[in-house]
């Protein structure tokens, strides 16, 4: 068994080839019919942010799990460093998690919770308490170090199951929702800390959420699940604004999703009206929707040039400050539209108003 | 004119409603414990440092003279027998409560982790018999356990015991006995503490490094030490005082500390030494109590685990 380097001789921000991970076949299936991964290939770069992003059920968690060894899958094989570990006892892997639950050992203080992979490795009791006190400081945990855990709070727990797993110093570090117990504000300011954290370490982050915004600005990469089947995988500006289908659309937040029902090269023609693309759609594209981004849109008193023009009504105006939100109907359609707050002078209720839509945002993707 | 914030003086003097009803649904309790367990023990540590009269009754003057006897000192000089029937009982007592962890530790995990509709049985299994006699039970493992029985060949035929002889009357037999008798009591603290195991503290032992032997020293075990302790406190303290199990199982062949005081209150007819004897028993289950309160602290990081 390996152990990772230790802090001495790793340089910080250094991306350990150690930690490539590559999973094939990958089939995991729960007592009868509930599939909950259905063959998943996927390969996590060293070093990066990576993100297992879908709703509830879709088998994140359990593809977390079986990273870190606590499941195993049916079928596929499952390498890390190189190394196939699709067998190896979770104790024996240079892995560790940031469970959702925290599962902090409740009998234990802080510092013997952030000490506990290192006594469990063997790791000398000085060398511990250095490399503990070090992390503490690191994760600004100093003065709770003597602490049950039973009296922290939710975002101090957080960082203490974040310590007790990053002070092992592992090849990969596997976080399951760790945020989703936080009230907002400390959220963002946690996400921000993760990536700081985790582009100092250069190490390898594998991330699982829910919540579509926490992917986008935190990973590097973001792989969208659903039914146990990897829909995409790409960086957060491809997954956002070229979704490959309308799952992933929808998951990521798109509500102007329209049905294709006539394709005459770079003419669409939909329900919404008849729209010109940039370029066609690949021969072989199994387009069947048409997304349009609502920020995209472009409301005003004329058509701009060069661009898609539509005429729709304002039926509901919601203001959010920094942007507000257009209900229009067009062609008898509902089209959603969003708009900063430039200080510009808002549409009413009732408004006529042209809708632009430059062909380069007209995009296809499958049904 | 607003409310005062609380009523005047005079009537902050009487009750409320809320702290006269639930002192009266109190006191019948109360009652009942100061006239049944305060007094007696009241009386009980008088009488322990009266004189021995000449038909067995306690009188006056006071002094330390049964505490004396007790020590082992009689009129023939120092004997070492009331000692060692301290030391047997406190020995039946670790080994009888060690046996009884060892068996009910697993069996507690067992039904704990069986399918939900058979634990209710598992447990009624385990607590029926406790429904009968504790003295009808002892005449049972007499009969399944004197000379001649079926259990007791298969001890000769191992030579285990010898000839013509039955594992009852026997220590082993007083020990069988005692955790025949006490198993409930170990097994239905320990499978609530196995109940509520927490799943994810083993996971993450199990993720920082721990073999399946040290998570479970690590990440279970402490979790079920409230229950272990509470258990072993409801075994060992009436285990330490038992009369009837070693009196009937045992053959009276070596006393116990149950045993002698027992004997002073009936037969031998010393109350002050039964009395004496009774506070020492009682000194030493405390000390027990202090001694385990301690270790579960330890054990515990700090949280109260027993008591």
């Amino acid at each position: 068994m390996t152990f990772p380097p230790s802090a001495a001789t790793a340089p910080q921000g250094a991306v350990r080839d150690a930690s490539t991970i590559t999973l094939s076949g990958l089939r995991k299936r729960f007592g009868g019919d509930a599939v909950a991964l259905d063959g998943v290939d996927l390969t996590i770069r060293a070093g990066e942010f990576f993100t297992l992003l879908g709703p509830s059920g879709c088998g994140k968690t359990t593809l977390l799990r079986i990273l870190a060894g606590l499941e195993a899958p049916d079928d596929g094989t499952l390498t890390i460093g190189g190394r196939d570990v699709t067998t190896t006892a979770p104790h024996l892997r240079s892995v560790n998690t940031v469970f959702q639950s925290y599962a902090l050992f409740p009998h234990l203080s802080v510092r013997e919770n952030i000490a506990f992979g290192l006594r469990m490795k063997g790791v000398p009791v000085d060398e511990r308490r250095r490399r503990v006190d070090h992390i503490a400081e690191f994760i600004k945990l100093g003065a709770l170090l003597d602490r049950g855990v039973n009296q922290l709070s939710g975002g101090q727990r957080q960082r203490v199951a974040l310590a007790r797993a990053l002070v092992c110093e592992p090849d990969v570090l596997l976080l399951d929702e760790p945020l989703s117990a936080l009230d907002a504000g400390l959220r963002t300011q946690l996400q921000v800390e993760l990536q700081r954290t985790q582009k100092r370490l250069g190490m390898t982050f594998v991330f699982v959420t829910h919540d579509q915004d926490e992917a986008m600005v935190m990973s590097d990469r973001i792989a969208v699940l659903d039914n146990g089947v990897i829909q995409q995988v790409g960086a957060p500006h491809e997954v956002y604004e070229r979704p490959v289908n309308a799952f992933v659309a929808k998951f990521m937040g798109h509500v102007n999703l329209f049905a294709i029902e006539q394709l005459d090269h770079t003419r669409v023609v939909t329900a919404l009206g008849t729209l010109t693309m940039d370029k066609p759609l690949e021969e072989n594209a199994r387009a069947g929707m048409l997304l349009i981004r609502q920020e995209v849109i472009e409301l005003g008193h004329a058509v701009s040039e060069g661009y898609n023009g539509l005429e729709g009504v304002v039926k509901e105006r919601h203001y959010r400050g920094s942007r507000i939100e257009y209900r229009l109907e067009v062609n008898g359609v509902t089209l959603m539209a969003t708009a900063g707050n430039l200080g510009q002078r808002l549409y009413a209720v009732g408004d006529t108003v042209t809708v632009s839509i430059h062909p380069e945002d007209v995009v296809g993707l499958d049904a | 004119m607003a409310q005062p914030p609380y009523p005047p003086a005079r009537q902050r003097r009487t009750l409320s409603p809320d702290t006269r009803h639930l002192l009266w649904s109190v006191a019948p309790g109360v009652v009942w414990i100061v006239i049944f367990l305060v007094l007696p023990s009241l009386y009980l540590i008088g009488v322990a440092f009266m004189t021995n009269g000449p038909y067995g009754q306690p009188q006056m003057p006071l002094s330390l003279e049964s505490f004396r006897q007790l020590a082992g000192f009689g009129f023939l000089g120092w004997s070492p027998g009331n000692l060692y029937t301290l030391l047997r009982s406190l020995w039946q007592t670790v080994i009888a409560t060690g046996l009884v962890i060892l068996i009910a530790y697993p069996l507690a995990y067992h039904i704990s982790i069986s399918p939900r509709q058979w634990r209710a049985i598992m447990l009624l299994a385990v607590v029926v018999p406790s429904w009968t006699n504790q003295v009808i039970r002892a005449f049972g493992w007499m009969n399944l356990l004197s000379p001649g029985t079926p259990l007791s060949q298969v001890a000769q035929f191992f030579g285990l015991i010898g000839p013509n002889m039955g594992l009852y009357p026997s220590n082993f037999a007083v020990t069988l006995g005692l955790i025949y008798n006490f198993l409930p009591f170990m097994v239905l603290p320990l499978y609530a503490a196995f109940e509520k195991l927490d799943a994810g503290l083993i996971e993450a032992a199990r993720d920082l490094y721990a073999s399946p032997v040290r998570a479970f020293w690590h990440a279970v075990f402490p979790q079920t030490l409230s229950g272990l302790l509470a258990g072993t406190v409801l075994v060992s303290i009436p285990a330490f005082g038992m009369y009837v199990v070693p009196e009937l199982l045992g053959g009276g062949r070596a006393m116990m500390l149950g045993s002698l005081v027992a004997g002073q209150f009936s037969g031998g007819s010393n109350w002050p030494l039964g009395a004496a004897g009774a506070l020492i028993m009682l000194l030493a289950t405390l000390g027990g109590l202090y001694a385990m309160r301690k270790v579960g602290r330890r054990l515990g990081g700090g949280e109260e685990v027993v008591i």
